[in-house]
């Protein structure tokens, strides 16, 4: 919480029109906004919780829920969407048991869909912690798992 | 870095820039745009500069990672100058071969250069290659040459000098009146005349505090042209900003960028910092009476952000919903005071307008329609990447000589524009010139500047489906016919692709596109049914096929297909044993396949790795 408070600190307690900006600096630091920020948030800026509850479910980037420790995004935009994302998207789902925008029980796996990432030339997109893979099919989305799998299964051991 | 007191001392900044470099050096640019990083070049350029440094050239040979070059499809790209070779699908193995042979030895090597599939050769430049050839770069010009990290890439390019003539030569007036007559339109989609609405922001009457906003929330799915120059030329767009700030008497500015654009938002941050270091953004710019400084606003991944009354909500930290015009943003915008926010493709066009002059923008593009504009070429198509043309030109052309024609062995069926508010434009009306009323008049739209290429492998229904998904989910809720109608139009849409459609659907889904679109307050809404309005216009006989048939003739729609193998054509190479998620498909090598229906769930992978058309995705029909 103590990082939470010096988040807050930045911004001036009087403009609202800073909500947004916090909820994205909290979230940096947390990869969710946890009932506790946003109380703190709400006794900075002097609205109710109810109001930021409000806009951050509004808009699809805010989280309540810890996510995974890999998120994996896969680009459901048109030029993904015709060349077969949606396909990519049910093969995610069906290897990691769980429906796009849920996290794994273990907290491993995230998946999202995202509407478009603008690599359109590259679709269809999938990224997986902040890194590209273009041009999916169903090979190469085993592959990744794999690899992600291992990794993970190394760095425990 | 010092601050720039005066016009003067910009110039002489300039010039000692402009002398310091020569256009004969050797440099290598790295495109090094979210394609390209995509395909690892960031690597590439590293492994480049490691090469270069060890070779002890560091003085002599300069790198530079730019941004999008454009021609995505072809990334990583490495361009060496000042021959201008082309070299496309880089990898970091290929650095110490370039450096070593092209660079030191002038020797250009053939297997890195781009082939064209119908001169049936090699070529060399750049500028030679059909993708780029057919082009009018303006906007794009410089994103291939410039680092955008650094602004005396952007001075040695003549930057800022649009500014300095501006500030040295013209009344506010004047440049306002430029801008009217270069008739450059709003390049966001819905084409709104720049020059009237700045004027409209100048005359509000006693107002300190004026907004100038840039709209980079570029939702369109399909779309990445405002990344790709927020990314590549961020100066550009400030330069842009300025011009427009001493223009209409704006005091502050800001650029609003989706959230999904980490690189834009990166080198949006540097540059930033750079020209508040010079004294580009701040108060008393250049020694004159111009204080303007620009805020970068994060968006937060909605959709509806994009339309001007809902991007002030978001601003002002609410949810973005979209408020009743009038009053316009230019009477009453952010906080209440006179805001005026254009595309980011329009802004980056207001200094090439004062650099090069409005009559000869003007030259360029149609009637109504003048200037160039960004395309993102994708889909079914060869090659795919960002495109810049001039206004009128056919979308014929823009397909078969620029995209080289379909990616695949399928026919071109039709391209989708305008992204969810726009429509599909059939083969046979590939004659259309493109510019804001003739794309309207077939019933889709200029939008932000998607092309979505389809070929005979893409299912109308399902792309309507995907669209009326995306609004629906997408649409603020304020609007009933909006929120609900689209929801309809939806379940309909999903019935008829389940093979459960009946003929009175069709009908149904007609009569609530009209509602939603005459019922709705903002674009969102009263474009969503564009899709399922022109798809049905021009390919309703799909959709009857769909209902009355219950087949889909592309093969996309699951329910309606089942996949099965075609012995006589299958060789047993396994390979769709080896990709199938289910097992589904089993047999030895060399005999054919056997494809267990129970089993198969439709997944295409099959159907996609096949090289031997040996896999059929048929249309069955379900009673």
């Amino acid at each position: 919480m103590e990082n939470i408070e010096l988040i807050l600190k930045e911004f001036n307690g009087c403009d609202t029109s800073n909500l947004i900006p916090i909820l994205h600096a909290v979230q940096k630091e947390l990869g969710y906004l946890s009932p506790e920020s946003v109380d703190a948030i709400a006794k900075h800026l002097r609205i109710s919780k109810s109001h930021i509850f409000g806009v951050a479910s509004f808009y699809s980037q805010f989280k309540f829920h810890p996510s995974g420790r890999h998120i994996i995004k896969i680009c459901l935009g048109t030029a993904c969407h015709v060349r077969g994302a949606q396909i990519i998207a049910e093969e995610f789902e069906r290897e990691l048991g769980i429906k796009a925008g849920e996290t794994t029980e273990d907290l491993e796996f995230s998946l999202e869909t995202v509407n478009c990432l603008g690599a359109c030339a590259l679709g269809p997109v999938v990224v997986v912690d902040d890194k590209y893979h273009g041009q999916m099919n169903v090979g190469k989305t085993h592959a990744l798992l794999e690899k992600l799998q291992g990794k993970t299964e190394q760095t425990e051991s | 870095m010092k601050k720039i007191k005066s016009v003067t001392e910009l110039e002489v900044l300039r010039s000692k820039i402009a002398s310091s470099r020569n256009p004969e050096d050797q440099c290598i640019s790295i495109c090094c745009g979210t394609g390209c990083r995509a395909y690892g070049a960031d690597e590439v350029a590293d492994e480049f500069i490691r090469v270069r440094n060890k070779l002890g050239l560091k003085d002599k040979l300069e790198i530079k990672k730019t941004g999008c070059h454009g021609f995505c499809e072809r990334g990583p790209l490495v361009v060496i100058h000042p021959e201008e070779i082309f070299y496309q699908h880089i990898t970091k193995d290929d650095a110490q071969e370039i450096i070593q042979k092209t660079v030191l030895e002038g020797e250009v090597i053939s297997k890195f250069l781009y082939f064209d599939p119908k001169e049936r050769k090699k070529i060399v430049s750049e500028y030679e290659i059909p993708f780029y050839k057919y082009q009018q770069r303006k906007v794009f010009k410089n994103n291939g040459v410039i680092d955008p990290t650094q602004i005396n890439d952007y001075f040695a390019v003549g930057g800022y000098s649009a500014l300095a003539r501006v500030l040295s030569e013209m009344s506010p007036d004047e440049v306002i009146e430029e801008i009217k007559k270069s008739g450059l339109r709003g390049r966001g989609g819905a084409g709104f005349p720049t020059g009237i609405k700045w004027e409209l922001l100048a005359n509000q009457p006693n107002r300190s505090i004026k907004y100038l906003v840039c709209n980079g929330d570029e939702g369109d799915p399909g779309a990445y042209m405002d990344r790709s120059v927020l990314e590549g030329n961020p100066q550009s767009i400030f330069e842009g900003m300025l011009i427009g700030a001493y223009a209409t008497g704006s005091n502050q500015g800001m650029i609003y960028v989706r959230t999904e654009y980490p690189l834009a938002i990166k080198h949006l941050t540097i540059a930033l910092d750079q020209a508040r270091k010079l004294g580009l953004l701040g108060k008393n710019i250049l020694g004159t009476e111009l204080s303007f400084d620009i805020r970068l606003i994060e968006g937060a991944g909605a959709f509806v952000c994009g339309e001007e009354t809902a991007m002030i909500q978001s601003i002002e930290g609410n949810r973005s919903v979209p408020v009743t015009r009038p009053p316009f943003p230019v009477e009453k915008g952010i906080n209440g005071s006179p805001t005026a926010i254009n595309n980011v493709e329009t802004w980056a066009n207001i200094p090439i307008i004062i650099r090069e002059g409005a009559e000869n923008f003007a030259k360029i593009g149609t009637k109504k329609s003048k200037g160039t504009k960004i395309f993102s070429l994708v889909g079914k198509i060869k090659n795919t990447g960002l495109v810049e043309v001039p206004m009128g030109i056919t979308l014929k052309e823009i397909v078969d000589v620029i995209g080289g024609g379909p990616s695949g062995r399928a026919k071109i069926k039709a391209v989708q524009t305008g992204g969810p508010s726009g429509g599909c434009i059939p083969v046979d009306k590939f004659d259309l010139t493109i510019d804001y009323e003739s794309l309207t008049e077939a019933g889709s739209m200029m939008g932000s500047g998607g092309l979505i290429v389809m070929d005979e492998h893409t299912c109308m229904v399902d792309v309507v489906r995907f669209f009326l998904q995306f609004t629906s989910e997408e649409s603020c809720g304020k609007c009933t016919p909006c929120r609900i109608g689209t929801r309809q139009m939806l379940a309909i849409l999903n019935k008829i692709i389940s093979g459960n459609g009946e003929a009175e659907d069709l009908v149904k889904l007609e009569e609530l596109a009209y509602i939603v679109k005459s019922g709705s307050l903002c674009g969102l809404g009263q474009t969503a049914p564009n899709p399922v309005l022109t798809a049905l216009r021009y390919f309703r006989e799909e959709f009857e096929t769909h209902v009355i048939d219950k087949r889909c003739p592309a093969a996309v729609c699951r329910d309606l297909v089942e996949y099965r193998v075609i012995p006589v054509k299958c060789t047993g190479c396994q390979r769709c044993v080896a990709v199938c998620p289910t097992g589904a498909i089993t047999g030895p090598r060399a005999k054919p396949h056997n494809l267990d229906p129970e089993k198969c769930i439709k997944c295409r992978a099959c159907y996609e790795i096949c090289r031997f058309d040996a896999i059929a995705g048929d249309a069955i029909v379900i009673e």
